[in-house]
């Protein structure tokens, strides 16, 4: 299993640096690797049905609770699968569509780097490594929508997406902590079993809120929506699989994954409930006055994920046995529809659908695979889309109080998803032939759109097959009720066939007053100034304006300014401290207990110290500032630290090193005769003095033997084989922090050396 | 003094004595940071110190003999030595956990090495510091001292 989940990133890291070895040819092998991982999953599936759900332990940084585990039940293995699944005619697909394309090692690097994280999210068991994978797939997101970077467009939606979606990332890692501190564990089946605590704590609201920052985000629920439009600039295979498929639906897992721990009357369900509802129908409407195809895709696809988290928030059985099927289903025809698009895009060089007609009679095949996705889309037999219109509105209709309501929005929303599902599917191909395409289709990207759609209906065809491996156990996973005879291809004459029967009427009188898209329409809809992706922008710039006239302020260019800020903010803030509490318990005996060759030692620097002030010459200043830090060496080795008096001696050398460097390229030194700045000077550079002469006297209040360097110095030999206990914390007792330093030391450099010599005039071409 | 260094266009000091003692002082300094970096398990000493005493050492001879001349003694940008340290800093921290322990455990070898000691994965630990200390160091003070002569 580990491997499973890692083979994707020891892939992409391959691709990656295979740089111009990258050739066609190879690609043609690179879809045995999603191929291999469905195999593997493909052969899981009776055994979780069998068990219910099998762990998968792995050591990873256990002493901070975080391990590798992996749980496969069915809504991962369900997730698995469309990864792996989609993945490989995602991939098979590429092979033809990307086939010029200069960047193929990046391109499948990036691919191979999301499924990977995409198949990590789904399988952890661990909340801090599901957050992991969560951001990873936020990450290559970004570089899959920004992969055409020369598209400044392009650039500015994937850094959308990046906003929006690692904003809400953060959230959720909020409430992840939160529910791990409140259970005790990250592990989660353990965190399955504390449901009730979670659901008792006061806390509770607050951290369904965050959880749904993290969902709703990721899943582009209203008003969070816009990022997903925008990023369909990204390679059509790419929108199909990140932004259709598997991605966007990770929200939707998290919800589903959660819902036994978290569910519950009132927050949950309302809100899922509501958002849910508000998402399915605006993206349904928005996509019937979309002319660009894969903008009609994307406004479904956020409709499907209303659609998802609507029947999460329903919550019953049935809701939740309609939530694993449509998952299913959206998965197939959506994608099957998407790289229809691409094939189109590609053939004719345009998506537009007011210019695209009568493409039927070139590739039918391309048809046939339009039309089986638009038939699923539509709920018609024998399509597994059927099924899960019905149990769609089986779930509405079961709810106790508004089911009126809630089944009415269901309709309309499944009326205009139809109709929207026909102008993908077969708008372009009927009517008169709008272009003469000369080549044919190369079977590399008819194949893989067709596919979804046949595998659909031959699902649709095996009803009791689907409930007994699917919908049953789904619902059993998430609500514990089985929930089984509720597919069949045919049920009577009863109000599910009613409803079916007036959703398919009623799309197709949509479809019909829609069906010649006019350019006007979009202007109609697209309200940029109102729309919530226009009124965040206006306010991320408006932040933006604010934080650089604050900078402009505080960092004016000017050292002196820099110098006061800092040290001013750090006198107030220490000062504030003052005001609460300052104790002082020290020896005065103790403290007047000094050796002569120590009074000697503070008498020198305190002459340096006032040389340096009032000396009229920079060199002077420098060495006898360096000459306080040999000071300062010399009372380390009184008090012996021999260690501290190295390093200190060694910093102070480089210091005056540096500054002796710099002493040519600073103007002339004027001693400044304004007695105001002389002023500021003193009582900044004073207050600061005072303060730590304070807090120094305070610091004398602790127990100077606290049992910590007890512990160090008998260990340091017995644990770390070490003599020297200050390099045995270092290296080995505190070894973490010190990686952490030498990162933050390796930054600055990085930092100092790109400031200085990194000069950019323009953008590169 | 600082005044009337006219002649000091390529960060060159024009000091005969600093400049001959510079040549004899840099390899001892450099063996002399190694020597602080090995014995610091045990004795005062460590990779940071080692680092910044091996940092003075190229800085006071790139000092007083140009820094055309240390470049071309390093034969490499100093600012690579800054990636390989917290490469090998990050490697002796994983290594434990191929043996199944957990992350920045100390391993050693049972047997003692002639001169060295003990060796454990503490000791490349230390060195990955040690690189990233003169690779930061030079880095600035090269960067400065270029832009300054520019």
């Amino acid at each position: 299993m580990l491997t499973a989940v890692l083979v994707g990133f020891v892939a992409a890291l391959g691709f990656a640096f295979a740089g111009n070895h990258m050739r066609k040819s190879v690609s043609y092998w690179i879809p045995f690797l999603p191929a291999s991982l469905f195999v593997y999953f493909a052969l899981m599936v009776d055994p979780v049905l069998a068990d219910g759900a099998i762990l998968f332990q792995y050591n990873w940084a256990e002493s901070m609770g975080v391990s590798m585990n992996f749980r496969l039940d069915i809504l991962s293995l369900l997730f698995a699968l469309l990864i792996t699944g989609i993945g490989t005619l995602v991939f098979l697909y590429s092979t033809a569509y990307m086939r010029d394309h200069k960047q193929l090692d990046r391109f499948y690097g990036y691919l191979s780097l999301f499924m990977a994280s995409m198949l990590g999210l789904v399988l952890a068991e661990n909340l801090i490594t599901l957050f992991i994978f969560w951001e990873m797939t936020s990450i290559s997101s970004f570089f899959l929508i920004g992969f055409n970077y020369r598209d400044k467009k392009a650039g500015r939606a994937a850094l959308t997406a990046l906003c929006i979606t690692g904003g809400g990332g953060l959230l959720l890692l909020v409430a992840l902590l939160m529910m791990g501190q409140l259970a005790g564990t990250y592990s989660f089946t353990e965190i399955l079993q504390s449901g009730d605590v979670l659901r008792d704590s006061s806390m509770y609201p607050v951290i369904l809120l965050l959880l749904f920052a993290g969902v709703f985000t990721k899943s582009a629920q209203f008003p969070f929506h816009f990022w997903l439009p925008e990023a369909m600039r990204a390679p059509t295979p790419v929108s199909t699989y990140l932004h259709s498929a598997t991605m966007v639906k990770a929200g939707i897992y998290l919800l589903a994954r959660f819902h036994p721990v978290l569910e519950g009357p009132g927050l949950w369900q309302n809100t899922l409930l509501i958002v849910g509802g508000i998402t399915m129908l605006f993206g349904a409407i928005h996509a019937l006055f979309r002319t660009d195809m894969k903008a009609i895709l994307a406004y479904t696809t956020i409709s499907a994920l209303g659609i998802m988290v609507f029947l999460t928030g329903l919550g019953t059985p049935a809701a939740l046995a309609a939530l694993g099927l449509f998952i299913l289903v959206h998965a197939l025809y959506k994608s099957s529809m998407f790289l229809v698009t691409g094939v189109l895009d590609k053939t004719t060089g345009t998506r537009n659908l007011t210019q695209l007609r009568g493409l039927g009679k070139y590739m039918p095949l391309v048809f046939a695979a339009g039309m089986l996705a638009a038939l699923s889309n539509a709920g018609l037999l024998p399509a597994l889309g059927y099924h899960s219109k019905h149990l769609f509105y089986e779930a509405s209709l079961g709810h106790i109080t508004h089911s009126t309501l809630l089944t009415g929005l269901a309709l309309v929303t499944n009326i205009l998803l139809l109709a929207a599902g026909l102008l993908i599917g077969l708008r372009p191909f009927t009517g008169q032939p709008s272009h003469h395409p000369a080549e044919r289709v190369s079977s590399l990207l008819w194949l893989p759109a067709l596919l979804p759609g046949l595998l659909a209906v031959a699902a649709g065809l095996a009803p009791v097959f689907m409930e007994k491996t699917l919908t049953s156990p789904f619902a059993k996973e998430l609500t514990t009720t089985a929930f089984e005879g509720h597919l069949h291809l045919w049920g009577g004459f009863d109000q599910l066939l009613m409803l079916s029967v007036m959703t398919l009427a009623a799309g197709l009188i949509v479809y019909w007053k829609f069906s010649t898209p006019k350019e006007s329409r979009v202007t109609l809809v697209n309200r940029e100034k109102l729309s919530p992706g226009g009124l965040m922008y206006k306010a991320a710039v408006q932040l933006r304006n604010f934080f650089k006239t604050l900078i402009h302020i505080l960092q004016n260019g000017y050292l002196r300014y820099y110098t006061s800020v800092i040290v001013g903010f750090l006198v107030l803030l220490m000062g504030l401290r003052i005001q609460y509490s300052l104790e002082f318990n020290y020896d005065l005996a103790r403290i007047l207990d000094i050796q002569a060759i120590e009074a000697v030692t503070m008498l020198v620097m305190v002459i340096s110290v006032v040389v340096s002030v009032v000396s009229k010459s920079r060199l002077l200043a420098v060495a006898s500032l360096g000459s306080v830090g040999l000071c300062i060496c010399l009372i380390f080795l009184y008090f012996s630290a021999p260690d501290l008096a190295m390093t200190q001696f060694t910093i102070d050398t480089l210091t005056v090193v540096l500054f002796v460097l710099l002493l040519n390229g600073l103007p002339a030194y004027l001693l400044k005769a304004d007695r105001g700045i002389h002023w500021r000077d003193l009582i900044l550079a004073g207050g600061f003095g005072a303060l730590i002469f304070l807090f120094t006297l305070e610091v004398l209040n602790q127990p100077t033997d606290s049992g910590i360097n007890a512990f160090y110095a008998e260990n340091a030999y017995l644990l770390a084989k070490g003599k020297n206990v200050v390099n045995v914390i270092l290296v080995d007792f505190r070894g973490v922090d010190t990686l952490i330093e030498i990162v933050v030391l390796a930054v600055a450099g990085l930092g100092v050396f790109s400031l200085i010599k990194l000069k950019v005039t323009d953008a590169p071409e | 003094m600082h005044r009337n260094n006219d002649d000091n266009q390529s960060g060159q000091m024009t000091t005969l004595i600093l400049r001959t003692a510079s040549t004899y002082l840099m390899p001892l300094l450099l063996l002399f940071s190694i020597f602080i970096l090995i014995r610091g398990h045990y004795e005062p000493g460590g990779g940071f110190v080692g680092g910044l005493i091996a940092s003075i050492a190229l800085v006071v001879y790139g000092y007083a003999n140009g820094l055309k001349r240390i470049k071309s003694f390093l034969q490499f940008h100093p600012g690579g030595l800054i990636p390989t340290g917290v490469t090998l800093a990050m490697l002796s921290g994983i290594a434990p956990m191929f043996l199944g322990k957990p992350f920045m455990t100390g391993l050693w070898l049972d047997q003692q090495l002639p001169i060295i000691g003990h060796v454990g994965t503490a000791l490349f630990f230390d060195t990955g510091v040690y690189l990233v200390v003169v690779g930061t160091t030079l880095t600035i003070i090269f960067s400065i001292g270029e832009e300054i002569d520019s």
